[in-house]
């Protein structure tokens, strides 16, 4: 019994962190989701505001390049194989490397807990509507990408930096918004430092504690007690410095090296569940798209299983809040239409290849409804359990291994957002890497609903200034698209093998 | 067939390497050839990075290109052009070391290939110790291992 008052203390400790941190983060839900109710429709329905406005810029993109995500695919996989590399720019950053670099940061819990999160509160009919998320996705993030590239920074010493900041107040300055450009960059900065903070880590954190704890026997097992979660947090945190503070780069190639394998274990994982529920594969298939369109609740809940569907999409595949466009803007190219070409294909293998499978993991299994835990990891673990029992063992390392990767993905952008603030110091490095391993505790020790609620908040506000520039300047990305596609198709491009002197 | 008009040396640092351009040398000057001397730095398109290595890969891409330069090509290429009478040249490129020298061979019409036998690991610029065999597979021009 003598370790009875540290435990009690330490239960404490989760509390308070938790009960310190609902408030702030009920009261930001509460601005970033502000919903107009659509009472006239059905009691109870509501359109959140944020979710409009990452759908219409998704819709409006895609109409305005005329289908580009669509056409931009074939070649987007010529580039990544290196057809149209110059054999003298090997050894720099290849449109592969910014792929796989940005895919490793967005493939993550977005698209195990996301997406059972999406159909538990909007049933299987929040399925298509991701996809339909995921397709108009891929074009915002092609138009993000190509901004990127274009105003990318260049530092004194060589080293090569691009996203939202930069495209917010350069290419605004051009068009004689300068002011305006500046506010929206430092805007888009702040909102990157809580998403860094909320999304890209506490999510993470409590996701992995959680399937840890889990997979360990639940409340009766090693990681069951009141303390686990500050503990756990505290190694992870730990993990984390020793990349980013301790400059253990090895961990960090280690890690980004298994999160492809893993990947590709999850999609084989869900394919068995597939293949051994092959008889209920076109039920679940006409679930998905009937139940979008006419759900049990009526009209109302057509509303309702959309917003569930987009705005998971959105988190998941992050179109549209401008932070791939932080990890594309490295690779090598002239042109910077080709990585807004590359870039669609991103949230295609997030939303469309990646969710999908989930989702239909967790439709045909059923465990959606099953109400008794919170939606989350669980929906989808409890899926893989009803094939191969140790399924779920292996699907918490692949979400550990996924939350980490993520971690370090947001603590660059999160830096990114930091030195533009506050400029280029050891200081300001330092700060904020101290701060985001923090952050790892107060995640992996807090209940769900209050991290979700922050993480979702402050990640959609990156969306704000970040849409709104790329409308302001989406005629520039229709030329520079446009005017690289007319020469790809003239010839004036060729590839490398094709080309001659 | 084009007649030939260099010949490639694969240089890594390694004393067998050495050799092999003592070889070269020899052998350009016997049939009045140019010598290309060439330093692959191992790199592959489709390794995975981090953002930060990315953010980094220009400046680490001109620090290992000076390294290569300064410590592998530059003795090597000042001894044998200080008679003066080959034409010797140094290439640093970044690539797969078998398929960036077949492909350099194809650049400079070379008669065939010439690399020392053994690699050493020490610096990170050198070639992999397999390159002889992977050349033997991969090159259309002939090539010809120093001991």
């Amino acid at each position: 019994m003598d370790t009875a008052p540290a435990t009690v203390l330490a239960a404490s400790f989760d509390e308070q962190v938790d009960s310190f941190f609902a408030p702030i983060s009920d009261f930001i839900v509460s601005i970033v989701f502000f919903a107009i109710p659509l009472d006239f429709i059905d009691e109870g329905v509501e359109l959140p505001l944020i979710v409009v406005w990452l759908v219409v810029a998704g819709f409006f993109f895609t109409i305005y390049l005329r289908g580009f995500q669509f056409r931009a695919f074939t070649h987007a996989i010529q580039l990544i194989r290196g057809r149209y590399d110059d054999p003298r720019d090997a050894g720099e950053v290849t449109h592969f490397q910014a792929l796989a670099t940005a895919v490793s940061g967005t493939v993550g819990l977005g698209n195990i807990a996301g997406v059972a999160v999406a159909i538990s509160l909007g049933g299987p009919g929040a399925t298509l509507w991701m996809i339909v998320a995921g397709l108009v996705g891929m074009c915002t993030k092609g138009v993000e990408c190509t901004l990127g590239v274009k105003y990318r920074n260049v530092y004194a010493d060589g080293r090569v930096s691009g996203g939202p900041m930069w495209y917010l107040s350069r290419g605004l300055a051009e068009k004689g918004m300068g002011t305006l450009g500046k506010v929206l960059a430092v805007l888009f900065c702040i909102f990157t430092l809580g998403g860094a903070v909320g999304g890209g880590n506490m999510f993470q954190a409590n996701q992995a504690f959680s399937q840890a704890q889990s997979v360990t026997g639940g409340d009766d097992g090693p990681l069951g007690g009141g303390a686990a979660g500050a503990i756990f947090g505290l190694v992870l945190a730990l993990l984390v410095g020793a990349v980013i503070i301790g400059g253990i780069r090895s961990i960090a190639r280690v890690t980004d090296k298994l999160v492809p394998f893993m990947a590709v274990f999850y999609v084989l994982a869900c394919l068995t569940v597939l293949v051994v529920n092959l008889s209920d594969v076109p039920e679940a298939l006409w679930a998905i798209v009937s139940q979008a369109f006419s759900p049990e609740a009526g009209f109302g809940g057509i509303v309702g299983v959309l917003i569930q569907g987009f705005r998971r999409a959105a988190f998941s595949n992050e179109a549209g809040l401008g932070s791939a466009a932080i990890a594309h803007s490295a690779v090598k190219t002239e042109e910077p239409a080709t990585e807004g070409h590359v870039a669609v294909l991103e949230p295609f293998i997030d939303t469309v290849v990646i969710c999908t499978m989930t989702a239909l993991a967790i439709v045909i299994t059923g465990t959606y409804a099953d109400d008794s835990s919170a939606p989350g990891v669980q929906t989808t673990s409890a899926a893989f359990e009803t094939v191969v029992g140790w399924f779920p063992l292996v699907l918490a390392v692949a979400v550990i291994l996924f939350a980490y990767s993520t971690m370090l993905a947001w603590s660059y952008y999160g830096l990114k957002a930091a030195t533009y603030l506050f400029g280029e110091s050891m200081l300001v490095d330092r700060t904020w890497k101290f701060i985001f391993c923090v952050f790892v505790v107060i995640g992996a020790s807090s209940a769900l609903d209050a991290v979700i609620g922050f993480s979702d908040s402050m990640i959609f506000l990156m969306a704000l200034p970040n849409i709104l520039g790329l409308y302001l300047m989406a005629g520039v990305v229709k030329r520079e698209i446009y005017g690289y596609r007319r020469r790809l198709e003239s010839g004036e491009i060729l590839p490398v093998a094709e080309r001659t002197g | 067939m084009p007649v030939s008009s260099s010949i490639v040396v694969g240089l890594d640092g390694s004393e067998a390497s050495v050799r092999a351009a003592d070889a070269g040398a020899e052998a350009a000057r016997r049939h009045d050839l140019r010598l290309v001397l060439a330093c692959v730095v191992p790199w592959s398109p489709y390794a995975i990075t981090t953002n930060e290595d990315n953010e980094r890969r220009s400046v680490d891409k001109a620090r290992e290109v000076a390294a290569a330069q300064e410590r592998v090509l530059d003795p090597v290429v000042a001894r044998l052009s200080a008679d003066g009478d080959i034409d010797v040249e140094g290439v640093v490129r970044h690539g797969h070391p078998a398929e960036t020298l077949v492909a350099l061979a194809r650049e400079h019409d070379a008669a065939w290939i010439t690399v020392g036998r053994v690699g050493q690991s020490r610096v990170r610029t050198l070639l992999f110790g397999s390159t002889p065999g992977s050349l033997i597979q991969l090159s259309s021009v002939p090539v010809l291992v120093v001991p």
